[in-house]
């Protein structure tokens, strides 16, 4: 059973998700197409990840319900957003970060994805990670937990999308 | 060059319900002379991200004029923001920058390219449809009612000197409640 983007997209609308603040990773190129064809949550390309976090906390300050969706080499960038736009200020948002270097449990050898959870850990923020179709309610406990907390919480992609 | 207090006086002057994001040494100078707190995101700390901030504000609220008094130093450390700003378009932005040429906050140390980075043509080379640089207050003053009505995003850069007198530096967590503040104020 894979992670298919067209169920992730499901999940989104389900959550009431209204913003997509994204740069994409080498994970999300199908989960872009369905956002696109879909139509119906609005996707904000940002240039660098740094900006995702700022820009989900307007859009929040604003009504919107958001979600930042990066790669965890965008955590890593992102790291004084998180802190003080993220975490200082206690912004209920869920991040949906690609782990790259994943490597379904076995010992990895990619930095990208030796680092993403000790970082996580490191800053107190919660995690959840995503295979399959079938994880996919951990997106809403996610959420949940980011309204209940007032926090942000991430979600680990750990398999490409598939169409 | 103009004096600080007065420029952002003229802003502010001509503020109706806009929200306001500013930074660094320019919300000090801001908070002295804002006459709607309530409306005001002071963003301590998290320097180079007011644009974004400002940004995520105006796409929620295309109804709301949303303006950020960006620093350069601040603008110059997310330079990116410029094209997501352009690349998005949100008429609604108004983005001044409080050019002064130095880190104010760190004792006034210049800014790369002091002097010589031209805001207004990387906020027009960025797809901004509007970008204007103001050195004198009576044109500020005389030309800023017009500019406030251009459909944005707009770029105001604000050639400043350093501030006389500023407002007391606000503890990080009053950017928290701010934006609590700001929420609460612009829900429906």
């Amino acid at each position: 059973m894979g992670l298919h983007a067209a169920k992730v997209l499901e999940t989104l609308k389900a959550m009431g998700i209204t913003h997509i603040v994204w740069l994409p990773d080498s994970e999300t190129g199908f989960l872009y197409e369905a956002i696109t064809a879909d139509g119906s949550v609005k996707l904000v390309p940002v240039c660098r990840e740094g900006e995702a976090l700022a820009v989900a906390a307007g859009l929040w300050v604003g009504g919107a319900k958001p979600l930042v969706l990066i790669q965890n080499t965008g955590l890593f960038e992102s790291g004084d957003s998180i802190r003080g736009l993220g975490l200082d200020v206690g912004l209920p948002v869920v991040m949906v970060i690609g782990y790259r270097g994943w490597l379904g449990g076995r010992p990895m050898t990619d930095s990208a994805g030796i680092y993403t959870e000790p970082i996580l850990k490191a800053w107190g923020i919660n995690y959840y990670l995503v295979e399959t179709d079938h994880d996919l309610p951990k997106i809403l406990a996610a959420q949940d937990e980011a309204l209940k907390t007032s926090r942000p919480v991430a979600v680990l992609i750990g398999q490409e999308y598939e169409k | 060059m103009m004096d600080p207090i007065e420029t952002l006086k003229t802003l502010s002057e001509h503020r109706t319900d806009q929200v306001v994001v500013s930074t660094m040494v320019a919300l000090r100078v801001w908070s002295l002379v804002s006459k709607r707190p309530e409306l005001d995101l002071p963003l301590v700390g998290c320097m180079g991200k007011a644009s974004s901030l400002g940004l995520g504000v105006a796409l929620a609220r295309p109804d709301r004029q949303v303006w950020i008094i960006d620093g350069d130093g601040s603008l110059l450390m997310n330079l990116g923001s410029l094209v997501t700003i352009g690349n998005l378009s949100p008429p609604n932005l108004i983005h001044f920058v409080y050019n002064n040429s130095v880190y104010e906050t760190t004792g006034g140390q210049p800014v790369p390219g002091a002097g010589r980075t031209d805001f207004v043509g990387l906020a027009r080379a960025a797809g901004y449809l509007q970008a204007f640089r103001f050195d004198d207050l009576e044109t500020l003053s005389l030309r800023l009612p017009k500019v406030l009505k251009l459909p944005g995003p707009t770029l105001v850069d604000l050639h400043v000197g350093r501030a006389t007198a500023l407002g007391p530096l606000p503890p990080a967590r009053r950017t928290a409640e701010a934006l609590r503040t700001v929420k609460a104020a612009l829900s429906p």
